[in-house]
């Protein structure tokens, strides 16, 4: 089993909190700070993002972030080299990359893999990398013993079939139309989606990000699938409060992780 | 070789489909429509009658003898697509997308533009089919062709801002493929250049391919040969492409693009990514793009804000590698140079993004037989670059 699934499997309930942060935002210290707080505060699977200049399935919160991260010159090996530092001191929380096509392929995606492995994440996933064009990247991570991670969409409808049944890691379903971003409501049909997904692949567990950030929203995702993922929430008290981020990011941490171990 | 589009758009190793799964029924929807219609004789009769009634097509291949004279080597000729309705290339295109776009029960319209001649034939299109129109510009564009942009406006679109990243080209193709991911059912996405997922980089090249089917047999009935060298400017691709397409199969011609160099090649303010970038995959696509060792894309310069993009469409990546097509540098001096030239020379005023094609001629021209034959295309008109290049000179135009 591969760590993601793990991570899963070794929540209380079986349902994952997984936080999504954009590292070198503020500082790749302070990221090593959130990902150890995070953790501790009861995240299950914690994604990471590596900073892209033109993140085109963010909202402006994201976007704002990575924007943040370039202007520190954060690069694809300082990410690297801080996970390193989180394995050496003992954390051992699940950690998979989120960043975009050009990131990957422009290190190579041999050598991108194998150096996830080394520092000890768990794989990729890659929102401008559909079904399609998958296999380009998955054989190599798959030789690393990692996986990138699918996306299903609202407008997946009859696709969704085919990209559960060769799905690794989780199934990453995004919620709503549009990019990232908290949203009041969700209105698409989570169950539908849910319910395919196991039909076609029984053993992925998945779960639904894009636009979640109250515990009552996560609860009800993680009810409805085995998780909740929640990015611009916690994005943007990294923007508001800067260098003093960690303890209010850690709390509001805490209440969801709650919220999804309770349902 | 000319029907190259394999399963899936690839051209070689470039093209593919590079997007969200948010998009990719939108995309397969558009390929399963363009396929349907592509041969349908309805379809072809309404997009012809389009061209030659409401675009002005075909549109003159020149002789453009001062040009001839002056350089004192190949005969000169211009492919005037700066004649078309709105000025420039960008309509053949549009009008194909628009009358797809309303087969597939589309109502809305979006559209990224650089220097504004795609926003503006995108306005034109949804004005005369009757549909509404969303365009997208990086502010640093709206500065430099304001005209265009209250242009647009004036033909009923709605034109957003986009201050992200360095508020030019390429931020707006960014916002408009995210403001698609939100809104898809009645939208369709009208591209401007032959980029993008598949089928984009396709279908843009079919609608362009007009300008070298005329072309080629304006100049057989010019000259009772084909030219020796079509040259075009080149930042996505589209009037390039248009230019070359019925020539690939003639191999003694030489196919040669225009690429925005800036500054030079050799600086940091540069928009040449034949001669500059490496391969990547941005926009949907596998090409080649400017950018840094670890694949964050440039903040490339050009004057011309219509080729100020850090990446080419695929189908010229692939003709890059096969050498089937040559890709040189042209400075922003160069192509002013030219745009004076021209303006002078032959009393035509050229898009500040075809003036690059200029430039290059220039130089070629008088290194050519006086009975070898060269085809520049202008891709467009010149009126929306005065201003910009009366301040390049120095002097305090404005609009």
């Amino acid at each position: 089993m591969s760590s993601i699934a793990q991570a899963f499997d070794a929540s209380p309930n079986g349902k994952a909190f997984i936080p999504f942060i954009t590292a070198g935002d503020p500082t790749i210290e302070v990221t090593e700070q959130l990902v150890r707080a995070m953790a501790d505060a009861g995240a299950d699977l914690i994604e990471l993002g590596v900073p892209f200049s033109d993140p085109t399935a963010e909202g402006p919160v994201i976007q704002d972030a990575n924007i943040r991260a370039l202007e520190n010159k954060v690069t694809t090996d300082d990410v690297f080299d801080m996970v390193d530092s989180i394995r050496k001191s003992g954390c051992t929380v699940p950690l998979v990359i989120m960043t975009y096509a050009n990131v990957v392929f422009s290190y190579g995606i041999e050598r991108f893999a194998a150096r996830e492995r080394e520092v000890g994440l768990a794989g990729v996933i890659l929102p401008d990398v559909p079904h399609e064009e998958k296999p380009e990247f998955a054989a190599a991570f798959a030789a690393e013993g990692l996986d990138v991670v699918s996306l299903i969409a609202p407008t997946s409808h009859e696709r969704i079939r085919e990209i559960a049944a060769d799905a690794t890691g989780f199934v990453y379903i995004v919620s709503s139309l549009g990019v990232t971003g908290v949203r009041s409501e969700i209105t698409s049909d989570i169950d539908g989606m849910v319910s395919l997904i196991r039909a076609a692949n029984p053993q992925v567990p998945c779960a639904v990000g894009f636009g979640i950030s109250t515990p009552g929203q996560a609860a009800r995702m993680a009810a409805a699938s085995d998780g909740a993922i929640v990015g611009s929430a916690i994005v943007r008290m990294i923007g508001e409060h800067g260098g003093r981020c960690v303890e209010p990011v850690a709390a509001y941490v805490r209440e969801m992780a709650a919220a999804v171990h309770g349902v | 070789m000319a029907n190259s589009t394999t399963s899936r758009g690839r051209f070689g190793i470039h093209g593919g489909q590079y997007i969200p799964e948010t998009l990719m029924n939108a995309v397969l929807e558009l390929e399963e429509a363009y396929d349907h219609y592509r041969d349908d004789p309805a379809f072809t009769a309404e997009l012809t009658d389009l061209f030659n009634n409401y675009a002005g097509r075909p549109s003159l291949l020149y002789f453009a003898a001062n040009m001839t004279t002056d350089l004192g080597g190949a005969r000169v000729y211009l492919k005037r697509e700066d004649l078309n309705h709105t000025g420039a290339h960008k309509i053949n295109n549009v009008l194909g997308q628009a009358l797809l776009a309303k087969r597939m029960g589309k109502t809305r319209l979006i559209a990224e533009t650089g220097a504004g001649q795609h926003g503006v034939a995108t306005a034109t299109a949804a004005a005369l089919m009757g549909m509404e129109c969303v365009v997208y510009m990086g502010v640093e564009d709206m500065e430099r062709q304001a005209l265009n942009v209250y242009r647009m406006r004036l033909l009923g679109a709605e034109v957003r801002g986009v201050s992200a990243g360095t508020g030019t080209l390429k931020d707006a193709v960014s916002e408009t493929f995210r403001e698609w991911t939100n809104r898809i059912d009645d939208t369709h996405y009208c591209l401007g250049s032959v980029m993008g997922p598949h089928p984009f980089p396709t279908i843009v090249r079919d609608f362009q391919a007009v300008i070298s089917r005329e072309a080629r047999a304006q100049c057989l009935a010019a000259e009772g040969r084909l030219p020796d060298a079509v040259l075009a400017c080149v930042g996505g691709g589209s009037n390039a492409i248009g230019s070359f397409y019925h020539f690939i199969g003639d191999e003694g011609v030489r196919l040669i693009g225009c690429e925005a160099a800036g500054r030079g090649i050799g600086t940091w303010e540069t928009a040449a990514t034949m001669n500059t970038g490496k391969l990547g995959i941005f926009h949907g696509m596998k090409s080649y793009f400017c950018q840094d060792e670890y694949g964050q894309i440039a903040p490339v310069y050009s004057i011309s804000a219509g080729l100020d993009y850090p990446g080419v469409g695929p189908e010229h990546a692939w003709l890059h590698d096969t050498g089937r097509a040559e890709y040189v540098p042209v400075t922003d001096e160069e192509a002013v140079e030219a745009f004076e030239y021209l303006s002078r020379t032959e009393g035509v005023i050229p898009a500040i993004e075809s003036a690059h094609a200029v430039a290059h001629a220039i130089k070629l021209a008088p290194t050519m037989d006086k009975d070898q034959v060269i085809v520049v295309t202008l891709s467009g008109r010149g009126d929306k670059d005065v201003a910009a290049i009366a301040r390049y000179r120095g002097e305090d135009l404005h609009e």
